[in-house]
């Protein structure tokens, strides 16, 4: 989620990626061999409030403003705590709203919500489901840092990208870490594309199973990407606890700049967020 | 710099995902549908397909498509190449044309037709579309002002309701004249119908999408226009398409009171409220009409005057002489609109948000020097308030004969209630004599009306006599 310095050195990863998750992720009949798990609900939130409610402020917390830099990637939203930028839709669902409109000096609002200092987790598995937004400009994320960002700072303490998406490619997501030595535009990141069809149009689950050894992310329970600690050019800064972060970002170095004809309003549905553990 | 950088890493992507599309993951819809017509998907991929043919629009240049072995997309081996005549050009003002199959096909498990193009330099087609089978073309769709540059790039022309296409034979059509007078080569290569899962988002409306609601009577029928479809692209960004109300399902909440036909005609039949509405491809459109009826329609009364004795300027009862407009929509300042209508043959002038509104017919000017006396019929459907004010200004243009110039001359009346009353005609017949202001009344080219506290009104029977 951070500044873009090298991103050309993803170039061949990102393509060569595709290629064959395109091929082998098209046909719903092949099944993948995974070691079986016991995992147990150990955190959740369902966002079954009224419409127009906050999120349960016993979970999440808001990032307000502008933060350092456009929250360090130049990005154009204004993150307020309103209802119109995040609230429940009263049919089960939280609902992050990117709107064009003049706020604070901003052209944009949004909003940034985080488990940090509410709820932090080491291991496990992380998941939400959701439906994008789309249209170019518009960066929609469901990401983790690591909890001890206060002291060590970033990119010390990690991040877990499980879900980002460029809303001018609404079939291709990205799931991502970055660590000391492999951050901003030179990450560990792979990407998962849609066969003629995309992420704003129906529910997907996006998940990440992390261990000791490794961090496994999924589309819909298809594994894409596994990171083992041997994958990482840097240090591996994962045997911490992690925060978990949903925002929708307009503009900034990674997605683009929005244009005239980008459409708004732009929203995130998220039907639930839910954390496991391992049972032993 | 960073933008640059950027748009690199996406091209590789999108071209790796469009590889596998055609390999592993295409959707064979012969083998799904089992079609009374062909569902061959192909237009023009390196020739025309089976049973297309040709036809240029009248008055384009009827050589301007030809097939190319040079210019190809993907070096394939052959495109469509259309050569835009300069303006001027005396074999046709344009290019234009439709591919059209003999027999129709069933094109209702697709989503989009779609092709790659690119031109000799950067220009804006006007129009692309499909559905036009030199006919009724009933399900016409369109994409207009196309940007195409000297490279080779994919367009996309989504289906508004698939399921309509059924027997189409309208397989392609364009149509594009000269940019700033010069003409320019653009080729199409790769056209063909396809089941994209990558189109989203459809949005409809009728009425421009607003919620309109108006006043009227049994037997006024009245068109749904301002027909609107857009589709998000695999970009993410928008495209609108031009539809033909042929693709819209229109329904009314209260048929016994206005019925609306398939083509968006709206009838009125009886007293009390209906709202029309619209699905397309069964999702809702925005906007809607909500008809209040009065019911039955009081007619204004019948003009008695004998032909030879009368200047028309808007009856059915003479013949009108040649008015210019019955409204001058004039900037900046009038809010006045119309929405005339029709009841079994009696035409209504229907001004709305009213302040005020001319009528001119200076193309020639009107001699009323031998009437003695102005007609006209108004109904006021609201009610009147008190201090309701509605005056009537007649302008003689002087022996110039034209508006603005040196002799121009007018007189404005005002009436006022107990004459303004609310829901029945109004007859006002006028002495010219009356209107002192009017240094002659030998080149009159407009009347001009006024009012206050009266937001609507309808007129007929305007007229001067003796």
């Amino acid at each position: 989620m951070n500044s873009i310095d090298k991103i050309n050195k993803r170039i061949g990863a990102l393509a060569a990626f595709v290629l064959f998750f395109s091929f082998t992720g098209c046909n719903p009949d092949d099944s993948q061999k995974l070691e079986e798990r016991n995992w147990q609900l150990v955190w959740s939130d369902d966002f079954d409030g009224e419409a127009g409610t906050l999120p349960d402020n016993t979970k999440w917390t808001f990032d307000i403003g502008t933060g350092d830099g456009g929250w360090g990637n130049a990005e154009l939203q204004y993150y307020t705590n309103r209802p119109q930028n995040a609230s429940m839709d009263g049919e089960g669902n939280l609902v992050i709203t990117a709107l064009s409109e003049s706020f604070s000096g901003s052209q944009f609002t949004s909003a940034r919500i985080k488990t940090q200092g509410l709820f932090e987790q080491q291991y496990g598995r992380f998941e939400a489901r959701m439906i994008t937004p789309y249209g170019p400009g518009l960066w929609p994320a469901f990401w983790m840092l690591g909890s001890n960002i206060e002291t060590v700072n970033w990119p010390q303490c990690g991040e877990i990208d499980i879900m980002e998406l460029r809303g001018q490619e609404p079939h291709v997501i990205h799931g991502t870490i970055h660590g000391p030595g492999y951050s901003g535009g030179n990450p560990i990141t792979k990407s998962y594309g849609l066969i003629n069809d995309r992420f704003d149009t129906d529910y997907r689950i996006f998940a990440v199973e992390w261990d000791e050894d490794k961090i496994d992310f999924f589309v819909d329970d298809f594994l894409y990407q596994r990171i083992e600690r041997d994958d990482v050019p840097g240090e591996w800064v994962y045997d911490q606890p992690f925060f978990l972060l949903l925002n929708v970002a307009v503009g900034g170095n990674y997605v683009g700049f929005p244009t005239l004809e980008t459409p708004f309003p732009q929203t995130m549905v998220i039907d639930y967020v839910r954390v496991y553990q391992e049972a032993n | 710099m960073k933008a640059k950088i950027i748009s690199k890493y996406f091209l590789p992507a999108v071209a790796s995902i469009a590889i596998f599309f055609f390999m592993g993951c295409e959707r064979d819809i012969a083998e799904l549908e089992t079609a009374t017509y062909s569902a061959n998907p192909d237009v023009f991929i390196d020739g025309f397909s089976g049973g297309l043919e040709y036809a240029a629009f009248g008055g384009s240049v009827p050589t301007a498509f030809n097939v190319d072995n040079e210019t190809t997309y993907n070096n394939s081996a052959a495109s469509m190449r259309i050569e835009v005549p300069d303006a001027g050009d005396p074999n046709g003002a344009y290019a234009g044309g439709v591919y059209f199959t003999s027999s129709p096909r069933d094109l209702s498990g697709f989503t989009a037709l779609s092709f790659w193009a690119k031109a000799s330099k950067a220009a804006t087609i006007d129009l692309v579309g499909f559905g036009n089978d030199l006919g009724e073309s009933r399900y016409q769709a369109t994409i207009s002002g196309v940007n195409v540059n000297t490279n080779w790039k994919k367009y996309i022309i989504p289906i508004p309701d698939p399921s309509k296409l059924t027997a189409e034979r309208g397989m392609f059509f364009y149509s594009e004249g000269p940019e700033d007078g010069k003409g320019y080569t653009f080729w199409i290569d790769e056209l063909k119908w396809e089941n994209l899962g990558t189109i989203a988002h459809p949005k409809f409306a009728i009425l421009n999408g607003e919620d309109l609601s108006e006043t009227s009577f049994s037997g006024v029928t009245r068109q749904i226009d301002g027909l609107q479809s857009i589709f998000n692209m695999p970009t993410g960004l928008n495209q609108a398409v031009n539809i033909t109300s042929a693709y819209t399902e229109f329904s009314s909440s209260d048929p016994s009171v206005a019925s609306v036909d398939e083509t968006g005609n709206v009838s009125v039949m009886a007293e009390g409220t209906a709202v029309i509405t619209a699905t397309i491809g069964g999702v809702e459109a925005d906007g809607s009409l909500t008809v209040n009826s009065r019911g039955d329609f009081q007619h204004a009364p019948t003009p008695t005057h004998a032909p030879e004795d009368v200047i028309s300027i808007y009856t059915e009862a003479y013949p009108n002489i040649q008015v210019n407009y019955y409204n001058g929509y004039w900037e900046p300042w009038q809010t006045t609109l119309s929405e005339d209508f029709e009841v079994d043959g009696d035409f209504i002038l229907n001004y709305t948000n009213f302040n005020f509104v001319g009528i001119e017919f200076s193309d020639p000017t009107v001699n009323a020097t031998q009437m003695t006396h102005f007609h006209i019929n108004i109904y006021l459907p609201n009610p009147v308030p008190a201090g309701a004010r509605f005056q009537i200004e007649l302008v003689d243009f002087g022996a110039d004969g034209v508006f603005g110039g040196t002799d121009n001359s007018s007189h404005r009346l005002t009436f006022t209630p107990p004459t303004l009353v609310s829901q029945q005609w109004i007859t006002l017949e006028i002495p010219l004599a009356s209107f002192t202001g009017l240094a002659s009344r030998a080149h009159l080219g407009q009347i001009i009306f006024e009012g206050t506290s009266i937001t609507n009104f309808y007129a007929d029977n305007i007229y001067f006599f003796k």
